[in-house]
């Protein structure tokens, strides 16, 4: 294989794992647009879409379009009950009281889920067959289409949400200002917890597409949590369109160091995008600069 | 450092020193050690959260930092012990000052991500750069704490040299917010701007404050390694960074009294519900949980309260936790 070829592959595969990482971004970014805080148990909920898209699937024999669904539906209830409950609960509101918060939820989903489900990791067929397709010379695995095309489908239907509905719009005000959100009528508490709802079913969606290629365990929820919130910062974060194109570039910028450099540190490279950009760019790619320095 | 904490301090000294008397048990004894240990992590901590209003999720890598420098140079390149351990705090220093300096100046909590990204790329890189660290089957055979030619070799013995290091910590702090940096780290936790604006410089103010805890965190590792002479990634891995952080909370924001109880509680309650120790993760994340909805300002804030009867006279003391951002 050329080396153009080997890079071609590369960008390939970092598109595929970059789109999961873009579903994790979005997810952050509607919390924190919507709260201010920053959610940590994003991850678990892609850890949690991965598991239950195995229990209804694998052990319940549920066909794979409802037991998708049923999935989503059932991680964005775990979202919705992180705000009802622990979160609504709150007697201190600040922010960091709040984040603090959803690192607890998250540790604590994190120790159910290793009870419920054990700690062996896990895995699902993939969507459509394993007869990976030549692409320009470079083989693709139809999952991968699966998961680019899933989540380009999620991010225009987010897009057609946030411009064409009445309840986006309404939740874009609430992230633009709450307190003039509030004024005009909108149910902010709702919009929050809507906000809640729909990360909950991103994440679930980010799980299941990427549980086929990767496998899941209890414990991957931190990792993917990270590198989600990695991509935000790096396209700008609470920036849906930076949100994207943080992940896809983080999933390519990843698979070509992994590929070129070395497998070993590959994780440890998001974490080094993450530190650069708030050094030089904390505003991110795509970010409006609005970071208020204190 | 008021009266009363100076009263409170020779109590606690002569209580934790004449322990050993009834405890003869080398088991209980190295929990205590440990819990000693992690009050140093926690002190620091405390001072980060307290003063600066910002959270570290990564001082499992301080730690661990400290733990592995102290332990490879001592142990492959036979360096010294003590000199060993003050090199590993000033390599800690300087690394926890280039973390700091951007991410201090950022409001909200980019300094939690970014130390958590930390604390997996240090992880990441003890496990896999097996040469030099073991990798995930650990570093054996570390030296044992000595001075003068005097072994540390049981935890008898090492339990009057760590609780020793862990109380002159305490009453190095406990002076520290009692002096002008410290009032100076009072006005800047309580309003950010009205402290710049009296001449404060609030942003290098945060970063020292970061930069101290992670000394401390790494002399607690050091110290860590030269005792179990044994160690390992996992005991570095995020989890030890989430369980210092409840401590502090445990024990409530900015009270330094109630980060060094959360650590004794919070290091000897794992022990005692052992049976279940499966379910660690999950009895943290609950803790953790719980208290910050129904008690943001720690456990013992109410306890605390009643027994210093609110101590008005002294203003710099238990500062009102300020962050850095409000829900609008």
């Amino acid at each position: 294989m050329t080396l153009s070829l080997q890079i071609f592959q590369f960008i390939l595969s970092g598109l595929t794992t970059g789109s999961t990482y873009a579903l994790i971004a979005i997810g952050f970014s509607l919390i924190h647009n919507a709260t201010g805080i920053v959610n940590f148990a994003q991850g678990e909920f892609v850890m949690l879409g991965g598991m239950f898209m195995i229990t209804f699937y694998s052990f319940l024999k549920i066909p794979m379009l409802p037991a998708f669904f049923l999935t989503v539906l059932a991680v964005a209830a775990i979202g919705q009950l992180l705000e009802r409950g622990p979160i609504r609960a709150a007697k201190s509101k600040e922010i960091l009281i709040l984040v603090m918060i959803t690192v607890g939820a998250s540790i604590f989903i994190k120790g159910l889920s290793m009870i419920f489900w054990g700690k062996n990791p896990m895995t699902l067929p993939s969507f459509s067959g394993e007869t990976p397709l030549i692409l320009g010379g470079a083989a693709v695995m139809p999952q991968s289409i699966w998961i680019f095309g899933i989540t380009m489908g999620v991010v225009v239907a987010l897009n057609y949400f946030f411009k064409g509905t009445m309840t986006g719009k309404a939740m874009r005000a609430v992230a633009a200002s709450r307190r003039s959100a509030m004024l005009t009528g909108i149910p902010v508490d709702r919009m929050i917890l809507l906000s809640f709802t729909l990360s909950g079913a991103l994440g679930a969606v980010a799980g299941i597409i990427l549980t086929p290629i990767t496998t899941t365990s209890y414990d991957i929820g931190v990792m993917l949590g990270l590198k989600g919130f990695s991509a935000a910062i790096l396209g700008g974060y609470g920036s849906m369109p930076g949100a994207v194109v943080g992940g896809l570039l983080l999933g390519v910028l990843e698979s070509l160091a992994a590929g070129l450099i070395s497998s070993e540190y590959k994780d440890a490279l998001a974490f080094l995008i993450l530190l650069t950009v708030l050094f030089f760019k904390p505003s991110g790619i795509l970010g409006q600069g609005r970071l208020r320095r204190v | 450092m008021g009266t009363k904490n100076k009263i409170c301090l020779l109590i606690y000294a002569l209580t934790i020193f004449s322990l050993p008397a009834i405890l003869r048990n080398n088991y209980h004894l190295m929990v205590l050690n440990v819990a000693a240990l992690n009050i140093l992590v926690v002190i620091g901590l405390s001072l980060l959260l307290g003063y600066a209003g910002q959270i570290s999720l990564g001082h499992a890598a301080f730690f661990g930092l400290g733990a592995y420098l102290s332990a490879i140079f001592t142990t492959t390149y036979s360096l010294p012990l003590w000199p060993t351990i003050l090199m590993a705090m000033v390599i800690t220093a300087m690394i926890a000052y280039l973390i700091g300096i951007p991410t201090l100046k950022l409001e909200g909590h980019y300094l939690v991500m970014a130390t958590l990204g930390f604390n997996v790329i240090i992880y990441i890189i003890l496990i896999q750069f097996e040469a030099v660290t073991g990798g995930p089957s650990g570093f054996a055979g570390i030296p044992r704490l000595q001075v003068g030619g005097w072994t540390f070799d049981s935890d008898f013995k090492v339990y009057f040299l760590v609780w020793a290091i862990s109380i002159g910590a305490l009453l190095l702090s406990l002076n520290l917010i009692h002096s002008r940096v410290g009032r100076a780290m009072a006005a800047l936790s309580h309003n950010e701007i009205a402290a710049r604006c009296a001449g404060i410089d609030t942003e290098g103010y945060k970063v020292k404050i970061f930069v101290l805890s992670a000394i401390l965190a790494s002399l607690a590792g050091s110290l860590y390694a030269h005792y179990i002479t044994f160690i390992s990634p996992g005991t570095f891995s995020f989890f030890y960074s989430i369980q210092v952080v409840t401590m502090v909370l445990v024990g409530g924001v900015g009270s330094l009294w109630g980060a060094v109880l959360g650590a004794i509680l919070l290091t000897i309650l794992p022990e005692v519900l052992h049976a279940v120790k499966e379910y660690n993760v999950l009895i943290y994340g609950f803790i953790l949980m719980v208290v910050l909805v129904f008690f943001p300002r720690g456990l013992f804030s109410g306890i605390m309260e009643v027994f210093a009867q609110k101590k008005t006279a002294a203003p710099g003391d238990s500062p009102e936790p300020r962050f850095s951002e409000k829900r609008t």
